[in-house]
């Protein structure tokens, strides 16, 4: 039975969908002409991930319709979705990382016995035939997370999906590694398969896709049908509700004061025993907010370990206020003056199963004890007053952590970090998946900290929250620090070069 | 020592590492597929039991084995309903099913105790190679359920490493959501290696009863479904390494009963001083040694153990 109007690749028609506690589609429509780059815009939230798991057969929707090619389609399994065409590259990667290239390619579409050396001749004719370079025969925990996301591209190949799914690809890759893709995901337009591109970037999504859905608190709010005719702005303003960008002011002007961290020579090692952090020399002063730039994974996460004392450093000294805590635990360092606000929020920040009040004394409970026992009324009381102040939403105090919301979440890590004013904050993508005013909090915070005295190191994948809000910029690449920028007066170009490893002298 | 003393000593070690290793094998198959089985010792208890029983009732050992793999298929059912389809704790379902599937081999075989069975698996004895001294009788004059192991291993190597199944479990147990969404059903996958696995213990529980140790008393099993637990572990999950761990804690099971009747001396200490029981330790010690190599030899890169072991897969959950 085709639809009334056959002409779209995917239809997927007043969709909702609800997790416990939160609506995350409403009823959103995303409609996808054939041989098209479809870009689908929303904030972090805003449900898109949601609805194309829909399209995945991951998610069974609560109601609407889902069209593939003009036949209304009921997936019960991601693989009914595979049979019906839709290829799908997750934002977190589907992968294994202990299996070859070649092995996760087919994996679920592959010839019942397998004969390695014929599958990997076959997947490098496919690589070869999009010009997607991927040696078959590798592991893929070797490859970069580049390489890592032409092999999803390239299991969607394998089964000669007609609908291309991609969930914030770029988030990984460089500006030069993004117009790469760009240009590969129009040669597959070119072939006829229909293309459905998540972003929020808006830029990259006006270079090269063809028409656009935006959708904002699990709706659709517009249709654009060609991308070419509209303003960015006023994109941005659909997309957030409001011409507010999302970012605080620049902080005032403040002259830095004494060094409070230090990096001298600092090399360390990631969980694969390959260089990480190569010869690392930085200071960060008080009054200042230094930002540290890169694509993910070249080096940052190490890099906020090793100032925190989760990685031990092969050479070189980190410094807090002047004293040498290369050898001291992490405790330690936080009762110096070392705050941080890890990327891992709900792993490594804040323990899911535990209650409000516990995971904000876990780091000040030495504060909250009468001889060697806990006083449970000063807990609470620590507790309340860290709610209140950083405006953390939540249930009972005593109830696990896991049901709060991401903004939250961060609010009351910031603010248990923050409790017994430290001297640096480490904070990394301290913004990272929340809304517009979560953003803005944890932003503002940061901005004060500066103010009141403290020094911020703050890694982010966000560029515009680097420019907005750092005093000076240090460039990250493949472990080392390739130059320091200024944010108000370097052009994006330079930047993005830097961050692809090319310096201008 | 005597010859014959030292030859019974191997031709033991050949039973128990088959015992051990066909168990472990079932027990590789599930853990490689994501799903941890602490009910391997209930199994085989629970194989051991209804095998005998058949046995005592039909006459055949075949009828007997295949029975007991049928039950040991029917107890892994029962840890797949509840830690893979209903994903309870893992580690609670299996515990729970070796306490109560040693109660329940109690209970069933209540009224048996004590009997025998006319037939019984006699060894086979391969015309040419049987009368070669020593290796002849070590090898080739085997009960056909050792033949039968090997065969099963080679089976379980193929269709892990060279299949599109096995690549799909072993996928299974090293990321649920990515074979998900490739288009396997992660449940089926884990819920059938558990089957498969629960027939191998089985079996394995019924050569004991029909073989090693004819009839059937209540602690038959004797701890050996933990052994083939720890084997796994020392086997780093690979079918080959297993096979030599088997017949090393195969030779520490066959030489337990026999330490204190050894009146010779190794390294200078007399073995028949030794204590048995220390002896019976030692697979879970040199588990614990492997388990150590191992973390410290991959702590650069994947460990060998399967990453998605003992977590539960809930497809709309993150
Ligand atoms: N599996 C899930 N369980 C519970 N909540 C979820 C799940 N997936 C998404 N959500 C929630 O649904 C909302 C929309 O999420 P998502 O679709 O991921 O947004 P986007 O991709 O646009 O950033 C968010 O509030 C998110 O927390
Ligand atoms: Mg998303």
């Amino acid at each position: 039975m085709a639809s009334s109007d056959a002409n779209h690749a995917v239809w997927l028609r007043g969709i909702e969908k609800r997790f416990p506690g939160v609506i995350a589609c409403a009823g959103a429509d995303l409609r996808v002409r054939p041989g098209t780059i479809h870009a689908l815009l929303g904030e972090n939230g805003a449900g898109k991930t949601t609805m194309v798991n829909v399209l995945a057969g991951v998610y069974r929707p609560d109601g609407g319709e889902v069209w593939v090619n003009g036949q209304r389609r009921f997936f019960q399994s991601p693989a009914d979705a595979i049979a019906a065409g839709v290829g799908m590259v997750y934002q977190e990667f589907r992968l294994v990382p202990t299996l070859t290239v070649a092995e996760n390619i087919v994996l679920g579409a592959a010839p019942r016995v397998l004969r390695s050396a014929e599958i990997e001749e076959r997947v490098a004719e496919l690589s070869a035939a999009y010009g997607m370079a991927a040696d078959p025969t590798r592991p893929v925990w070797q490859l970069s997370m580049g390489e890592r996301q032409r092999v999803e591209i390239l299991k969607a190949l394998w089964r000669n999906a007609s609908v291309l799914v991609m969930d914030e690809p770029t988030a990984v890759l460089t500006p030069g590694e993004a117009a790469e893709l760009g240009a590969a995901l129009r040669a597959m337009a070119d072939d006829g398969r229909s293309i459905i591109y998540i972003s929020h970037k808006l830029d990259q999504v006006v270079a090269f896709c063809d028409e656009a859905t935006v959708l904002r608190q699990g709706k659709t709010v517009a249709t654009v049908d060609d991308l070419q005719d509209v303003d960015l702005t006023v994109l941005a303003e659909m997309m957030v509700g409001s011409s507010e960008g999302g970012y605080v002011d620049r902080p005032p002007e403040i002259e830095a004061g004494p060094e409070v961290l230090s990096l001298q020579g600092v090399s360390a090692l990631n969980d694969r025993g390959l260089p990480a952090l190569t010869d690392i020399d930085m200071t960060v002063r008080s009054h200042e907010i230094v930002g540290i730039v890169g694509v993910s994974g070249n080096g940052q996460k190490e890099l906020a370990e090793v100032i925190n004392g989760l990685r031990r450093p092969t050479q070189g000294r980190v410094t807090v206020k002047q004293q040498d805590v290369t050898d001291m635990a992490p405790g330690d360092r936080y009762r110096l003056g070392l705050a941080y606000v890890p990327e891992d929020r709900l792993g490594v920040g804040l323990a899911p199963k535990m209650s409000v009040v516990d995971n904000a004394v876990v780091r000040s409970y030495r504060s909250q004890r009468r001889g060697l026992m806990l006083v449970m009324a000063k807990c609470v009381k620590f507790c309340q007053d860290l709610v209140e102040r950083f405006g953390v939403r939540t249930g009972r105090l005593n109830d696990p952590i896991a049901g709060l919301s991401g903004g939250n979440l961060q609010r009351l890590l910031l603010g248990r970090e923050l409790a017994e004013q430290p001297a640096v904050l480490v904070a990394a993508q301290p913004t990272r998946g929340l809304d517009v005013q979560g953003v803005a909090a944890i932003q503002s915070h940061l901005v004060a900290q500066r103010t009141e005295g403290v020094g911020v190191l703050l890694i982010s994948e966000d560029l515009d929250e680097l420019l907005a809000l750092s005093d000076r910029l240090l460039v990250m690449y493949e472990g080392r620090v390739v130059t320091e920028l200024a944010p108000d007066v370097t052009p994006r170009s330079v930047i993005g070069e830097a961050m692809a490893g090319q310096v201008r002298a | 020592m005597s010859e014959d003393a030292l030859i019974g000593l191997f031709v033991a070690t050949v039973q128990f590492g088959t015992l051990v290793f066909l168990a472990a094998l079932g027990e590789l198959i599930a853990e490689r597929a994501g799903v941890l089985n602490l009910g391997v010792e209930g199994m085989m208890a629970m194989g051991a039991v209804s095998g005998f029983m058949v046995g005592l009732e039909t006459g055949s050992p075949w009828a007997a084995f295949f029975a007991a793999a049928a039950v040991g298929a029917l107890v892994g059912g029962f840890h797949a309903l509840v830690s893979v389809v209903l994903g309870a704790d893992q580690v609670v379902s299996g515990l729970a099913l070796t306490i109560g599937g040693l109660g329940l081999a109690a209970y069933v075989g209540r009224n048996v105790v004590g009997e025998r069975p006319e037939t019984l698996f006699t060894d086979l004895g391969i015309a040419g190679l049987a009368d070669i001294p020593w290796i002849g009788e070590i090898f080739f004059d085997q009960p056909p359920v050792v033949y039968l192991a090997v065969l099963l291993g080679l089976a379980v190597w193929f269709v892990l490493a060279r299949t599109r199944l096995g690549l799909a479990l072993r996928a299974a147990g090293e990321s649920a959501p990515t074979t998900d969404t490739a288009g396997h059903s992660v449940m089926a996958l884990r819920s059938g290696a558990v089957m498969v696995g629960g027939a191998f213990a089985g079996a394995a529980g019924s050569f004991l009863s029909l073989y090693m140790a004819p009839g059937w008393v209540e602690g038959t099993v004797a701890g050996r479904g933990w052994i083939a637990v720890a084997l796994v572990i020392f086997g780093a999950w690979r079918p080959g390494r297993l096979a030599l761990g088997a017949l090393l804690f195969g030779f520490t099971l066959a030489l337990q009963p026999r330490l204190q009747s050894f009146d010779i001396e190794v390294l200078g200490v007399e073995l028949n001083r030794i204590s048995p029981a220390l002896l019976g330790i030692l697979p879970f010690v040199l588990t614990v040694v492997v388990l150590v190599i191992i973390s410290w030899r991959y702590r650069h890169r994947p460990s060998p153990a399967p990453a998605a072991l003992g977590l539960p897969y809930r497809r709309e959950e993150r």
